[in-house]
């Protein structure tokens, strides 16, 4: 089996002492930093990415790993215990999560979490590995027609399609898709939206946009709004462990929200909302003690935060096999990649497959160390929840425009920043959501050039794209699941039934 | 938990002049986009040139604001909870703050003690003093660690070459 073999190296790699500090590194610094509130994966990984300037591709993806899966376990714990998820996929764990923590068993909500996030991670880290490598054989055989009618998937599905309006989400993608023109273009070296700065030439920085968006925005939101909410930190009472009866209830939610979680992840339709909710209905309707949900019942934690990390691990199937990112956090691991040259698709897998099967190998690495480290380092991760709220988002925003200060300190690019933490602010206030806008700048310019590349080859024939039987598939996916929301009126209704 | 009833505007079914506005800077985008792509000399190619691109997102805009106008001019916006508009500009006035003193040359820890004063009174700290210190032990050490440890190149003022 190749696949044994590309694991069995990547293995070999990834256990070298310098990866398994990186690694180890990583996972820390994720956690720590994926705790504090407000603070999801998408930005641990933004905030975290100068960090990582110095090192070679390969520690680097490797870090990269482990603050991608610190940055997951820590949201869940500041969910668990602050009831505050720092993205929405966390939200079915902060329902029954905080309940726990708020009845004394913390705890084992913290566990169940913990253990379950390595199961469903494990899991789908070995369907990663073993539905790569035939993903691959399909994207080789993709002309440039059939990556643009993909990407048009990804536009729909990440804005529209699951969203609360449609509207609404897809507004947010044409500013990402808007903002995506900005600078040289790079088939004729025309400069576009430039307005003459020549700051603008290169283009806007995913991760300025990023931090700009997520952490200046989240901090002038929280701000804004501050007199409205009151955090209360539940402490973490009596034993860390679980009771036999909690296993006995656990094993079943886990593998259950690892079979959502890592097959919806891994299609190109983004998010891990849909598969947590769909564990937690799920669960709400096995259990056996049905009057516990909404009051803390074990089971309600264990399959959302199964299905959460499963579908982390099922959306790097698209990213690495396609370069295709399906949510925020995995275009700021695209944004990553970018930053060695490296393009995430087929091409890597035989050109760079030390990096590729050495981060894959990494993230079962990276899953075994948060098992370890977490539960007994909980009192640390609890004490960085009781900095004051001042305190946090003071040195949050200090952290922030470190990293663009760090990457390019000139006034233009820090203006650019506070710029889109306004807008952040604004769209968090009038509830547009914000991953299709940094979907939209990473995706646009390659969806762009694929279609011109396709355009250019038919000679100008736009039928080209409606000839490829593969590329007219994904087209009239994409606009079926354009018209969709529209029709059935928001497929996300399940999720306001279950609040 | 959030208190609802304290700052929480009625749900009007009017029409919500915010959204009208936000419809409208949508339309201007769009406008930009037109003007900016229309300054783009025509290349002769096979395909489409960078000038299509823009168009065509520009015309998504256009049908977008439209959406969003006709959303808020039945009321469909989400509601909201009022905001404290000084936390805001004091956050802001951070920023500005910390751009200026990057723009003049005064340097990381100096630039970022101050955003980090501002913001922690923006969170309603009263504290002025104690702040600063944190502020600037805070930069300071960040500074050491990732400017000389991890030879990330921030810039440097006259309180880093002091150091």
């Amino acid at each position: 089996m190749d696949t044994f073999a590309a694991l069995a190296h990547g293995m070999a790699i990834a256990v070298q002492p310098m990866n398994l500090l990186y690694a180890l590194i990583g996972v820390f610094l994720g956690t720590a930093v994926g705790v504090l509130p407000g603070i999801g994966p998408a930005l641990t990984v933004a905030l975290l990415l100068p960090v990582t300037y110095k090192l070679d591709p390969g520690g680097s993806l490797i870090m990269f790993a482990g603050i991608y899966y610190g940055g997951m376990y820590g949201g869940s714990t500041t969910a668990i215990l602050i009831n505050t998820p720092g993205e929405s996929a966390s939200m079915a764990t902060a329902l029954e999560g905080n309940k726990m923590a708020k009845a004394g068993r913390g705890g084992p909500a913290l566990a169940t979490s913990a253990i379950g996030s390595f199961v469903a991670g494990t899991i789908a880290t070995i369907g990663l590995a073993f539905l790569s490598p035939y993903l691959v054989d399909i994207a080789v055989r993709f002309g440039p027609e059939d990556y643009f009618a993909l990407m048009c998937v990804a536009f729909v599905t990440v804005s529209a399609t699951f969203g609360d309006s449609p509207v609404r989400g897809l507004t947010s993608l044409f500013i990402g898709l808007t903002l995506g023109l900005v600078g040289i273009d790079k088939l004729t070296g025309q400069a576009r939206l430039a307005f003459g700065v020549p700051e603008l030439l290169d283009g806007v920085e995913v991760t300025t946009l990023a931090v700009g968006l997520f952490a200046v925005g989240e901090a002038l939101y929280v701000a804004s709004r501050r007199h409205h909410t009151e955090e209360k930190i539940e402490a973490v009472k009596g034993s860390l462990w679980m009771t036999r009866e909690d296993w006995k209830r656990s094993w079943k939610p886990w593998l259950r929200g690892t079979a959502f979680g890592f097959p919806i992840g891994a299609l190109p339709a983004g998010g891990a909302e849909i598969p947590t909710f769909l564990s937690y209905s799920t669960e709400k309707r096995l259990t056996k003690y049905p009057e516990q949900f909404g009051k803390g019942a074990i089971e309600g934690v264990a399959g959302p935060e199964a299905a959460n990390n499963a579908s982390a691990a099922g959306t790097l199937v698209p990213l690495l096999t396609l370069g295709l990112p399906t949510s925020a956090t995995a275009a700021m691991m695209l944004a990553g990649f970018q930053q060695y040259g490296l393009n995430p698709g087929p091409l890597l897998f035989a050109e760079r497959p030390d990096l590729v099967w050495g981060l894959i190998a990494s993230l079962f690495i990276a899953n075994t160390m948060l098992l370890v480290l977490n539960l007994p380092l909980v009192g640390l991760w609890v004490r960085l929840l009781k900095i004051p709220t001042p305190w946090l988002y003071a040195g949050i925003l200090v952290f922030a425009t470190m990293g663009t200060i760090a990457a390019k300190p000139s006034v233009v690019e820090l203006s650019m920043l506070a710029g889109f933490g306004v807008l952040g602010f604004l769209m968090r206030r009038f509830d547009f959501p914000i991953a299709p806008v940094v979907v939209g700048l990473i995706l646009g310019p390659i969806a762009e050039s694929q279609l011109r590349r396709a355009l250019a080859i038919s000679l100008g024939d736009p039928m080209t794209l409606l000839q490829s039987p593969i590329s007219a598939t994904l087209l009239v996916v994409a606009l079926i699941a354009l018209i969709a929301p529209f029709i059935l009126k928001g497929l996300g209704r399940f999720k306001a039934n279950e609040d | 938990m959030t208190t609802e009833s304290a700052g929480a505007e009625p749900p009007s079914r009017g029409i919500d002049k915010a959204g009208i506005v936000i419809a409208g800077l949508l339309a201007a985008v769009a406008l930009v986009l037109v003007y900016d792509a229309n300054q783009i000399p025509a290349t002769t190619m096979y395909g489409m040139g960078p000038q299509v691109m823009p168009v065509v997102i520009a015309i998504g805009l256009g049908i977008l604001a439209l959406a969003n106008l006709i959303d808020a001019v039945r009321g469909n916006l989400p509601p909201r909870e009022s905001a404290d508009p000084v936390a805001v500009l004091l956050i802001l006035a951070g920023l500005a703050l910390l751009i200026a003193i990057i723009g003049f040359g005064g340097g990381f820890i100096l630039a970022t003690t101050a955003l980090f004063v501002t913001t922690s009174a923006a969170f309603g700290r009263r504290a002025f003093v104690t702040d600063l210190v944190i502020g600037a032990v805070l930069t300071t050490l960040i500074y050491l660690a990732f400017d000389r440890l991890l030879t990330l190149s921030l810039p440097a003022g006259p309180l880093e070459r002091l150091l």
